[in-house]
């Protein structure tokens, strides 16, 4: 009777796997046990066409889709040109296959999704979008050998954490925010400063390097006030900043709120020059700020597209397919260029031959010439200052990291060179 | 569906017998058949979803058992990963073992249930709701924001390289050697997670039976009766939040120590209404069905992940519909169906499912 | 001084958009005795079809144009909240509590998507159609706009203040949160009232979309979620079921809210800051109900089983 039932319930159990496992028929064998790399290259060298599949993860759904959807959208640009292109790597003929993940900006999530590519042994991954997420999955990517190029995270902990696999062509938030400290103090001539931030781990960082930057720089950090990455209304801190009678407003976020905050302090009469980082810097937040975001500023690692050799052409082609570019577009590109390139000097696309390769990387890339440090972080990480004028982002000037061999020299303001980021 | 019912099973002890070997065997075995069948994404969802067990049980205790609607529950797996994530990682310098922090992180826990379930005591239903909703927000941003002027929690960073779980000195995140068979890292964390969601359920089957378990009943069904029949309602219901809120902690820790990163966006509110709805659609207060809850609300969104995109490629040929959109559309069609055409859950107790059909034959619904 | 005033002012505006939301809420609640999650999301599509319709037809004088804009985001949203009635909620009414609880959860999910497909995932700016003419009032400033939402959150709880006082149909809705079995007797059409309160609720969700997206200039097919969690504290602040109570609950938790993040901060020394001002609403709240469970202005509503 109750054995039965018990015996019956095992057998759909069992029948219910079956029949997941006839629906995961394109998912390979599980990975083997030891953490070895996953370095099950899809071909023998004797083989004339093979598949390398590159996973790329984002946030899909949810407050942050559309700059996941950017990057996703760049990396398969990148992969459509290679392949119309056609690659041979290893003298065997390569076709590039994108697998896209969405991660949901949620940590959680991230791992779950790293563990589905690495056993679906990509060759490669690039991503995550946000630090919060790439951080975890690094441990994943790292344990199963498998080369991670981030475009977005700029959280330091992402290289800090000595994963030989971890690397990112963006400048972190340690040059970035003192570049952006600096830049307040000096050029805007901001004696005192006020700081709003997000409270996300990008925002937070951004913001906190950004302190040490103005203060060094001797500015005087009036107030620091907070809001979070799903609000709308800044009123209540916009006013308090108002009463503190700051020069400058910096704020460590995104768009989506930086495009309100700089409309609401308008109408609420704040008088002060609003300084946003990489993620302010977009289109968007021209547009959610209407007309009160002319003469305000941002900053963006790296250097604008059209001072890049093939920048101009990215620009073009990715906003005649895709729409304007959001924010990290351009970044991606250059990561997914970049692990082709170090698989073309490695003559290989096993993930063990050509992760080498990467740290040995000189590219010359549409948003910087790409070079990484010891542990995996951009070399040089010139960081470009914007402002908009006329309804559109105007470059301002660039200036370079502290590291010596910086290879794009601070250049003298090019006042009709337009950033389209 | 089947009525699998525990108190039959008692009285036949061949047959009793006969289901823990025949269940036990085939969980002993699980990983390994999903692992290979599957990949170990797939295992890694299993993990996930048996930590999901344990919160959906404790869950359970406070909203199944006793009727007070928790929305807040994540908090207190806040908690519990945050303790193991302070005492065992390089944030604090402190590397203490797993079989202390654990117990830590239930009794640290158990204070913070107390302590939302204090002032909470007289409230009415929707209102007990939204103070639990509050309370799981408070603590996910005192977590957020708890890193100046003494940097607590790290903020929003999060707290990284945790320790992952020794058990006697064996690390659990290489694999082992047992007996000569190699057990990868997930197929050993899947044993460990096994056995402490099994100690939980044995710990909740026994409340259920017991004058607690039979006084939180009471209090769900008629709280003045109660009050009427001498039950001390106040500290019934400070034991349900207690209890509940200590299984979460157990679970929380595990989970600092299987992922090795504790961040504030894993304690969100959403995650507080997916575990309400795994406790609510398996069959609340139903003890198989609060699993089978826990199981389907981790699996599902994962296998429309895993099927959204072929699905659409291999019925149209190409991707009409966003598959990360249809995904979660699909999800919260399956939420709302299944509470359509199974009100009282997928697998309510027997006399929930008779309560229930007698009252829907009169509405005709 | 000018200052505190702002502050006062910018929380008595949130706090209007707050108490719009909570009508809505409120309403439902007190007719079925169900949080309806979806509320939130019904907000937004509101604000969504508002700003598309304003998008397109920008070419006509404000005047014309913001009326039927609303016009058509409350067909939009009427409609919609008539289908979730008839097809989530009305199956359940004799079902548990907790089960309509996770449909309109899983409404809410759906209808996020679906918006996320429909318009896509980047966030859409309000054209800047209305003319931002700021005044002052000692020291601080407001826009008409800003007057306009608060005149228009109090002249909603008039009209229906005056709806459930005065019509047949409020006398109807009142008969039926009261008991709906005896109601039916006396010969009131359940199903009737129970839509119209749902058709009347989304109404309202689609004035409130549209003073949102015009007064923030922004809409994103996420922004439904955080609003009516925090309208929803609002209600219950206030006293659910109570229309009242929705507005006072509103307006007070703008207004702490604002003061929260303003004063908070000096006040402990930098520890509590504008980064808690979103659990300050929730401390004031837990204070409030543990003196009148039931809220500021609630009612002592008998035990439903």
């Amino acid at each position: 009777m109750n054995t039965l039932r018990v015996s019956r319930m095992t057998l759909a159990l069992s029948a219910a796997l079956a029949l997941f496992g006839c629906g995961q028929k394109e998912e390979p064998k599980a990975a083997a046990p030891a953490p070895a790399p996953a370095a099950a290259a899809p071909a023998a060298p004797a083989a004339t066409a093979i598949t390398v599949k590159i996973g790329h993860v984002a946030p899909l759904t949810g407050p942050q889709a559309h700059l996941g959807k950017d990057n996703e959208n760049a990396a398969r640009m990148a992969i459509d040109e290679l392949n119309a292109k056609g690659l041979e790597i290893g003298g065997a003929k390569v076709t590039l296959e994108l697998v896209p993940e969405d991660d949901q900006a949620d940590p959680k999530q991230g791992t779950i999704v790293a563990q589905k590519l690495v056993d679906a042994k990509v060759n490669g991954v690039v991503g995550h979008l946000n630090s919060g997420t790439t951080i975890p999955a690094s441990k994943i990517y790292f344990d199963a050998g498998i080369p991670q190029i981030s475009g977005s995270a700029t959280n330091p902990k992402y290289t800090q954490q000595g994963f030989a696999t971890a690397f990112r062509v963006m400048a972190n938030d340690v040059q970035q925010g003192k570049v952006l400290g600096e830049y307040a103090a000096k050029q805007l001539a901001g004696k005192s400063v006020a700081i709003i931030d997000d409270r996300t781990a990008y925002g937070q960082g951004l913001a906190d390097e950004f302190e040490k930057g103005a203060k060094g720089a001797g500015a005087a950090v009036v107030t620091r006030e907070f809001t979070n990455d799903k609000a709308t209304d800044f009123a209540a801190i916009l006013t308090k900043i108002k009463s503190t009678k700051a020069d400058v407003i910096f704020y460590g976020g995104m768009d989506a709120q930086a495009g309100p905050m700089a409309k609401q302090m308008k109408s609420l009469g704040v008088k002060a020059a609003f300084l946003t980082g990489d993620g302010g810097c977009t289109p968007e937040f021209i547009k959610l700020a209407g007309d009160a975001s002319e003469g305000q500023y941002c900053s963006l690692p790296g250097v604008p597209l059209d001072q890049m050799p093939g920048g101009k052409a990215f620009n073009d082609a990715f906003s005649a397919k895709y729409g304007q570019i959001q924010l990290y577009a351009p970044y991606v590109y250059d990561a997914v260029m970049v692990m082709v390139d170090a698989m073309k000097r490695a003559g290989s696309v096993e993930a063990a031959k050509y992760l080498p390769e990467i740290g040995k990387t000189d590219y010359q890339g549409v948003t910087a010439k790409i070079q990484f440090d010891e542990k995996g972080d951009l070399k040089g990480g010139a960081i470009s200052l914007y402002q908009v004028k006329g309804g559109k982002w105007e470059y301002r000037e660039t200036v370079g990291g502290g590291a010596p061999a910086a290879p794009v020299a601070a250049e003298a303001p090019k006042a009709d060179g337009e950033k389209k980021s | 569906m089947m009525t699998l019912n525990f108190d039959s099973l008692r009285h036949d002890k061949r047959a009793a017998i006969a289901a823990t070997v025949g269940i036990g065997l085939v969980l002993a075995v699980f990983p390994f058949i999903v692992g290979s069948a599957l990949g170990n994404s797939w295992l890694r969802i299993v993990d996930f979803a048996l930590l999901y067990i344990m919160l959906a049980l404790g869950l359970n205790i406070v909203v199944g058992f006793a009727g007070l609607l928790d929305m807040g529950y994540i908090a207190f797996y806040a908690v519990g990963a945050y303790l193991y994530a302070l005492l065992a990682s390089p944030h604090f310098g402190l590397h203490l073992p797993v079989w202390i922090i654990i117990p830590c992180g239930a009794v640290l826990a158990g204070i913070a249930g107390a302590l939302l379930g204090a002032p909470t005591l007289r409230l009415r239903g929707d209102y007990l709701a939204i103070v639990t909703l509050g309370f799981g927000e408070i603590v996910r941003i005192f977590m957020n924001n708890l890193n100046a002027p003494v940097n607590i929690t790290n903020g929003p960073q999060g707290i990284s390289s945790i320790d992952p779980i020794h058990l006697g000195g064996v690390t659990l995140a290489k694999p082992l050697s047992v007996l000569g068979i190699t057990v990868p890292s997930l197929h050993a964390y899947y044993f460990l997670f096994l056995a402490l969601a099994l100690l939980i359920i044995f710990v909740t089957i026994r409340l259920e039976d017991s004058r607690i378990g039979r006084a939180w009943v009471a209090i769900r069904e008629d709280e003045i009766a109660a009050k009427a029949c001498g039950i001390n309602t106040r500290n019934i219901k400070l034991l349900a939040f207690t209890m509940g809120a200590s299984f979460g902690g157990v679970a929380g820790g595990l989970f600092a120590g299987f992922q090795g990163f504790v961040s504030p966006e894993s304690f969100n509110l959403m995650e507080s209404i997916m575990i309400l709805c795994m406790v609510v659609l398996g069959g609340m207060g139903h003890i198989p069905g609060v699993i089978l809850g826990g199981v389907m609300l981790t699996v599902l969104p994962e296998f429309f992940r895993h099927s959204a995109g072929p699905i659409q490629q291999a019925l149209f040929g190409k991707i009409l519909l966003d598959p990360e959109a249809l995904r979660m559309l699909l999800f919260g069609l399956a939420l709302v169906l299944v509470m359509l055409y199974r009100p009282a859950g997928l697998w309510p107790s027997t006399i929930r499912r008779r309560e229930f059909s007698s009252g829907a034959d009169k509405e005709g619904a | 001084m000018d200052i505190f005033v702002q502050q006062i002012i910018n929380g008595l505006v949130l706090g209007s958009i707050y108490a719009l939301v909570a009508l809505g809420y409120t309403m439902v609640y007190g007719i079925m005795g169900l949080i309806n999650f979806a509320h939130g999301e019904v907000v937004m599509i509101g604000a969504m079809v508002a700003l598309f319709f304003v998008k397109a037809f920008s070419g006509l004088p404000v005047v014309i144009l913001l009326p039927l804009a609303l016009a058509a985001a409350a067909c939009v949203c009427m409609a919609i909240g008539f289908t979730i009635e008839r097809i989530a909620y009305r199956p359940l009414r004799r079902a548990p509590k907790l089960a309509p609880l996770i449909t309109a959860i899983g409404i809410s999910i759906i209808l996020q998507h679906l918006a996320m497909l429909i318009w896509g995932r980047n966030y859409h700016a309000f054209p800047p159609v209305i003319p931002s003419s700021a005044h002052e009032i000692f020291g601080a400033t407001i826009t008409s706009l800003q007057v306009f939402i608060v005149l228009i959150a109090a002249a909603m709880m008039a009209g229906l203040t005056l709806l459930i006082q005065r019509t047949r149909l409020g006398r109807a809705m009142r008969a039926t949160s009261q008991n709906p079995a005896i109601a039916q007797l006396m010969g009131v059409n359940i199903n009737q009232v129970i839509s119209a309160t749902f058709v009347i609720g989304s109404a309202l969700a689609a004035v409130a979309g549209l003073m949102v997206t015009a007064n923030y200039s922004i809409a994103h097919y996420y922004m439904g979620f955080m609003l009516g969690l925090k309208a929803f504290t609002a209600a219950v602040l206030g006293g659910i079921g109570n229309l009242a109570g929705a507005m006072l609950g509103g307006i007070l938790l703008g207004i702490i809210e604002s003061l929260g993040a303003g004063y908070i901060g000096d006040l402990t020394g930098g520890f509590l800051g504008s980064h808690y001002q979103d659990i300050f609403a929730f401390f004031v709240l837990i204070g409030v109900l543990i003196f009148r469970p039931s809220g500021l202005i609630g009612e002592r509503v008998a035990e439903r089983a």
